[in-house]
Formats: C-alpha cells, structure tokens, sequence
C-alpha cells in the first residue's frame, strides 16, 4: 500500500533530477493500444482516404460491411486490449493492485473488471458501426477514431488513482461523446442533443473540478488512495468544505451516470445519438461512470460514508421511481429504453449505497450484465428502426404485429426486455437480486423495497412492447405506402422536443427524413411489412453476432450466474484502498 | 484597488538595495492597470475598450512577476492578454465595430443601479479578504510549510518538477484530450455531401 501513497518525490533538495514515474506497460496497454490505434487509424485514413462508393450502397456486399478496414482495426485492438486486461487481472489476484503508472493510475479488481466491460462494448460496437456509417453515408474514420478514444478515456476513468487523472479522464471520455452524438444524419435534432449534452456536461464537469479542489484544501491530496488513508489517520472535525467537496463529486459523477435530479439530458441524447452510440453510451460510459463513483465515495471518501449514504439514498429512490414511471409512459422505444436506462442506473445505485464489498461486487455484476443487455436492445432498435431510431417500428404502436414479420430477431428482443425487466432465468433477475440482497445486508430495508416497487413498473413498459409485438395485430393499412405515413409517426414521437413542434421547421425535417427513409428501402432493410423490393429479410452480419452473444450471454448468466459473480466477488476483494 | 496593492508590496518586497526599482516597477504596473481598468469602463469604442483592457492584464501580469509568482504572471499573458483578450476583439470585429450601442437601454433591470453598488461590496470583500488572509494561511498539517514556502526554487520550476513526476499521466493524457478537440471540430465542421444537401434545403 505505501507505493500508492508516495504523493510527492523529494524536490526540494535535488536540483538536477526529477524521479520519473515506474510505469507498468502491461497494465498501460488497453490505454495504449487504444489511443494509439485510433492515432494510427487517424493517420492512415488521412494519407489513404476510403475507397468512396457511397453513391451506391447496394453494390457492397454484406460480407465486406462487416469488414470494412476502421471496423476491423476496432475490433483487433479491443480484443487485444481484453487479453492484456486477462493477463494483468491473473496478475492482480496473486499479488494484489499493481501501480501502473506511478501512484497516478493502477490495476486493482475495480479498474480491470471494469475496463474488460469497456473493451467488449467497444468490440461489439465495433461491428455495428461499419451498417450505420453506410446508412447514414458519413466519412467513417472519424467516429471510429473518437470512439476509441473515447473509450481510452473511460479505461483511464476506471483505473484512476488521482482525482485529477479521472478528471482528465472523464473529459476524455466525454468531449468525444459530445461530437459523436452530434454526428447523426438528420442534423438538426442530433446537434441539439450534442449540444445539450455538452452544455450540461461541461458544467457537471466544473462541479466535479470544483468538488476535487475542496477535497484537497481537506485532505492534502489528489490520490484516491491517498485521501483513503488520510480518513483513517485523521478525523475532521470542522468538515464543512469536506462535505461541500464531497457533495459536488457527487453532483459530477451523478450527471455522468444520469440519476435522477441530474437525467434531464438523458433520453433526448440516448434517443437522438446514432444507435451505436447510444448502446455504447448506455454499456460503456455508463460502467466507466459507475467505477468512477464507486472509486470516489466508496473507496476515497469510504470513511465518511454516513455522510454521504443518505444523500444516494435520495437520488437512488428517485432515479428509480421516476426512470420507471417515466418510461412507461414513452411511446417511441428507442426513448423508453433511454428511461429504463435511468432506471437501471437507481438499481446500481442501491448497490453503491450499501458501501460494502457485496454492493460493489453487485454494482460490477450489474453493470457487466446491463451492458450486454443494452448492447444487444440498442443493436435490436437500430435494426428495426433504422439507423436513428425513428424509421418504421420506432413507436410502440408500430410495432405491432412485428412478431409476424420476424420471428427471431423479435423473440431476442424479447428474452433482452424480459431481462431488463428482471424476469427470473435471464441475468437481468439475477443482477437485481443481488444489489437488493447487498441493500438488505447493508439494511436498507426502504430502498430495497422501492428497487422491487421500481421493477414491477418497469416491467409493465418492457410488456408493453412485448404485448404490441406479439399479441396485436398488424398496423392499419396506412403503412402499405410507406413513406407518407412514416413522417407522421416520426413527427408523433418527436413532438415533445422544441425543434419538431415548431410547425416552421416541420417541413424542413420532412424532406431529409423522406431521403432517409428512401436510402432504407434502397438498402434492403426491411421497412414495414413484407417488402416486395427486397423479399427475404438482409440482417447485417455484425449486428446478428452481437445480438444472439447478447441473448445467449443473458440466458446462460441468467441460468448460471455464479462464473460471473465470482469474477465479481474477486474484483470486489482486490480493492485500492479500503472499504470500512 | 490601489491601497491594497501597495500594502502587498510594502509587506514583501526585500530590504537589500533593489527595493527602490521594485518599487518604481510596482508603480508602473500598477498605473497601467488602474488606468487601463478606467479605459475599460470610459471608453466609447469596443476595440479601444478591448485594448485598454489587455493594458490592465499586462499590468497585472507585471505585478505578479513582481511578487515572483512567475508562473501565474506566464498564465496571466498566455491565457488572458493573449487568448481571452484577443477572443474579445474577434468577437468585437466581427459583430461589427461601427455599430454604436444605445446606452440608455438596461438588458438587465435595474442594472445601472446595482453596478456600482456590487461594484463597491467586491471591492471591500476582497479589502477584507487581504486584511485577514495572514491568519488563513498555513494551519493544516498537511502542507509541508518548508517545502511550499522554499524560495531556493521557482515556482515555474518546482511546478514543472510536479508535472513530470507526480502527475506526468495527467498531462500525457490532455495529449489525447487536445487530439479529441481537433479531431471532434474538424468532423463536426467538415460538411460532406448529405450535410451539404441539407443545408441548401434550408
């Protein structure tokens, strides 16, 4: 332990040398290996531009829009960093965290478990990618190169054992988020939700700088573990700024895993986010989102926990009664999956409101399964709707009858909203039980009682698409001709947002959404019921991969959890600092 | 705003030879402010207003070189003379420099009223703040007050030290921060052919 607290290197007296930091390259390597890929790939795509045969998008075969060269490249480099993640986490299990670079970022159960959920978000989206790029007939190296990045960002968030790098590392994360949201098609509502979300995130942002700067006029440092120590030598008593600084970590981190007060931006940017995204969004940034939450105020700040286990219990409570009630009133899907994103988040906040190594065990097996779960839900909307989660089965309504049309793509979708919902024999129940069993030991009675209130209402919104899909019968008619019918529903389920209510700008939303949907049908996804231009249903290969992992790796968790949550429980007890 | 600037001065400045010519620069630099902060708020042209206040950063930025915080003196002309200030004048230029604000319009109510009087509170707080900081300073255990108070090494210099050893990941890492800046406004910007169309819609 006393590696991690060497906070300062001797300055004064040397006035030649400066003691460099030991770096652990084993460790460094997911951060390397990303940052570096997606610096290579920036180069290489700059030098050697794509071949561009954009203009006719049926020509490629759906062999090589899985293998498209960035896709490829993505996918390598994730898998590569999972293996070094494998190897570091043997490594950690026999001789405890391991200092990577300095005292400033380590390898401990939290960082590793934590970065292996990351790196397989970023495989899967990875191959969702190359299908979305060619819909939305954008330059693809780009979102390829923030979308590494990106992820490089939220690795650096999980292992970071100093404020300042999980600072740095959240902004990472999030400036590429912020440009890639705005990267959509339609360009109007996918730049307002860019910029909502990055008006609000940089002033979350500044919450959490201001809140690092309190905890250091306190403590005397930036390292978690640092901080951690100084909690059990020293007790504050005149702990005003402590708490102020404690509070407005909570408010940063709070909007970044969207609870409640803090959600507003949430289902706007989930919703208008390209689909990809959104599912990388909902798995990825989430779980970089959570580690680093449970690295401040459960590992730092783990000493003042009666401080701070009130205040999660509010957000906790709120975020879970109003993700639920929220989305059982959504019509479109795309958006209610967003609410039950928020939902879930108050689940893992049960978790982390116990403060104790089951919660935090439970909070990683959560996150670890939601993040399937969401992979597999996001690919499944982006194929039924399109690229941008308003094409033709957007709404609940529409739906109906889907089950008809594609049997096995809509029984997935079911057995990964059965999930969510917590249903027993999928992972979804399973994670669930456990962060309600860690809220019971940590006797939380009220809390896991609103957990168990919030499942059952957001299973009825789970239901709800799962009863339109199977057991309503098909849309009226008006659906046969397509294109009319379909600007109505997207105006519909958009109609609580600004932009589209404004009847001025209705009509400039009209033409691109009537391009789109004609690039839909050109493609050969299938658009409404039976489409006689194409015949048999063309899933992309990439998506079909990730989303039968998705269903297989929920049910077989669902089924034998216990892998997994041992995986958990391991990552749990090899902790940087303690946990009282 | 004068007072409180010479009594820092007074306090700190050596008693070796060199304390007349730090004083004949404190008063330089302290003339330039004063009287570019005056510009700032008289002048009628924006651009002469920007100018006047690049004046008073410069003299600020002075004063901290005098009291030897060399780092924050840097800071003060890369970031706000050099930067912020220049921001300023773009803004200025391109919005127009000919158009004349009417002054007799409040944005916001009551405005002209509260100015002066928020005006003066800030200036008594930070009075106050100065009459009292030599009891704030220096009562936690943590900070080491040899180490912090050494003048044997500059503060540029003991910071360069801490960035390159203690926190030498952080600035690795605003390397792919910066690349993400760029790399986000080139892509953001850059219209290709859908985005072409679309605005031509419009």
């Amino acid at each position: 332990m006393t590696r991690f607290l060497a906070q300062t290197s001797p300055v004064a007296d040397s006035t030649t040398s400066v003691v460099t930091p030991s770096i652990d390259f084993l460790g460094l390597l997911p951060v390397l290996l990303l940052t570096a890929g997606a610096v290579l790939l920036l180069m290489f795509r700059s030098l050697i531009p794509p071949p561009m045969n954009l203009s006719s998008p049926m020509k490629t075969s759906s062999v090589k829009r899985l293998f498209s060269f960035e896709t490829a490249w993505m996918f390598v480099l994730a898998v590569g960093g999972l293996v070094t993640v494998v190897v570091q986490w043997f490594r950690v299990q026999d001789e405890g965290p391991i200092a990577v670079f300095g005292s400033e970022f380590a390898s401990d159960g939290l960082a590793l478990f934590a970065a292996a959920v990351i790196l397989i978000s970023v495989a899967a989206v990875a191959l969702l990618l190359p299908r979305f790029c060619e819909q939305a007939q954008i330059k693809k190296a780009e979102l390829y190169v923030l979308l590494m990045l990106s992820a490089a960002g939220g690795v650096v968030m999980t292992g970071a054992n100093d404020l300042i790098v999980m600072f740095l590392g959240l902004e990472t994360l999030s400036i590429a988020l912020y440009v890639m949201v705005a990267l959509n098609r339609h360009g109007l509502m996918s730049i307002e939700a860019g910029i909502k979300y990055f008006v609000l995130g940089s002033f979350s942002s500044a919450f959490f700088l201001y809140g690092i700067a309190m905890i250091y006029s306190t403590t005397g440092t930036t390292r978690i573990s640092g901080i951690n120590a100084f909690f059990a030598d020293y007790i504050v008593l005149r702990d005003g700024v402590l708490l102020t600084g404690l509070a407005l970590l909570l408010v940063g981190l709070c909007f970044k895993v969207a609870s409640v007060p803090f959600h507003a931006w949430l289902p706007d940017v989930y919703q208008m986010a390209p689909t990809p995204i959104t599912a990388f969004m909902a798995s990825a940034v989430k779980v970089a989102g959570f580690a680093a939450l449970m690295r401040v105020i459960v590992l730092a700040l783990g000493e003042r926990a009666h401080n701070w286990q009130p205040a999660v219990f509010v957000l906790a409570s709120a975020t879970l009664l109003l993700g639920a009630i929220l989305a059982t009133v959504q019509n479109n899907i795309k958006r209610l999956l967003a609410y039950s994103s928020i939902s879930h988040a108050g689940f893992m906040l049960v978790g982390v409101q116990a403060a104790s190594h089951e919660g935090v065990a439970a909070v990683l097996f959560y996150l670890a399964v939601y993040a399937v779960i969401s992979l597999g839900s996001f690919t499944i909307v982006s194929l039924l709707t399109g690229p941008d989660g308003d094409g033709d089965s957007a709404t609940v309504a529409s739906a109906a009858g889907l089950a008809s049309r594609k049997p096995l793509l809509t029984a997935a979708f079911v057995v990964l909203l059965l999930a969510q919902a917590g249903i027993p024999l999928t992972s979804g129940f399973m994670s669930k039980f456990y962060v309600i069993s860690a809220a019971v030991e940590a006797r939380s009675f009220w809390l896991a009682v609103v957990a168990i209130v919030s499942a059952v209402i957001t299973a009825f919104a789970y239901l709800r698409i799962v009863v339109s899909m199977y057991f309503t019968s098909d849309i009226p008619a008006t659906a046969d001709d397509g294109i009319p019918s379909d600007v109505d529903t997207v105006k519909d389920c958009h109609s609580d947002i600004p932009v589209a209510a404004d009847t001025g700008k209705g009509d400039n939303l009209e033409r691109p959404l009537t391009a789109a949907h004609l690039t839909t049908l050109k493609l050969g996804i299938p658009a409404g019921k039976g489409d006689p231009l194409t015949g048999a249903e063309r899933l992309p290969i990439g998506a079909v991969v990730v989303v039968s992992v998705a269903v297989v790796v929920t049910l077989l968790v669902g089924v034998l959890p216990s892998p997994l949550v041992s995986l958990a429980l391991d990552a749990s007890a090899n902790l940087l600092g303690s946990i009282p | 705003m004068m007072l409180p600037m010479m009594m820092v001065v007074w306090r700190l400045t050596p008693t070796d030879g060199s304390r007349l010519m730090v004083q004949i620069v404190f008063v330089v630099a302290a003339v330039m402010a004063v009287v570019g902060a005056l510009g700032v708020i008289g002048s009628r042209n924006p651009v002469h207003a920007a100018l006047f206040l690049l004046q008073t950063l410069f003299g600020v930025a002075l004063l901290f070189l005098l009291q030897e915080a060399h780092f924050l003196a840097a800071v003060q002309f890369i970031v706000y003379a050099g930067a912020i200030a220049i921001l300023f004048l773009f803004v200025i230029m391109l919005l127009g420099v000919d158009k004349t604000e009417d002054l007799e319009v409040e944005p916001i109510a009551h405005q002209r009223f509260l100015a002066p009087v928020l005006g003066v509170a800030l200036a008594s707080m930070l009075f106050s703040v100065f009459l009292v900081s030599s009891d704030i300073l220096g009562g936690s255990p943590q900070f080491d007050s040899e180490r912090t108070l050494d003048s044997g090494i500059t503060d540029i210099e003991r910071l360069g030290r801490v960035l390159f050893s203690d926190h030498a990941f952080a600035v690795e890492i605003t390397a792919a921060l910066l690349t993400i800046a760029v790399v986000g406004a080139v892509a953001l910007t850059r219209s290709n052919k859908s985005k072409v169309k679309m605005t031509s819609d419009e």
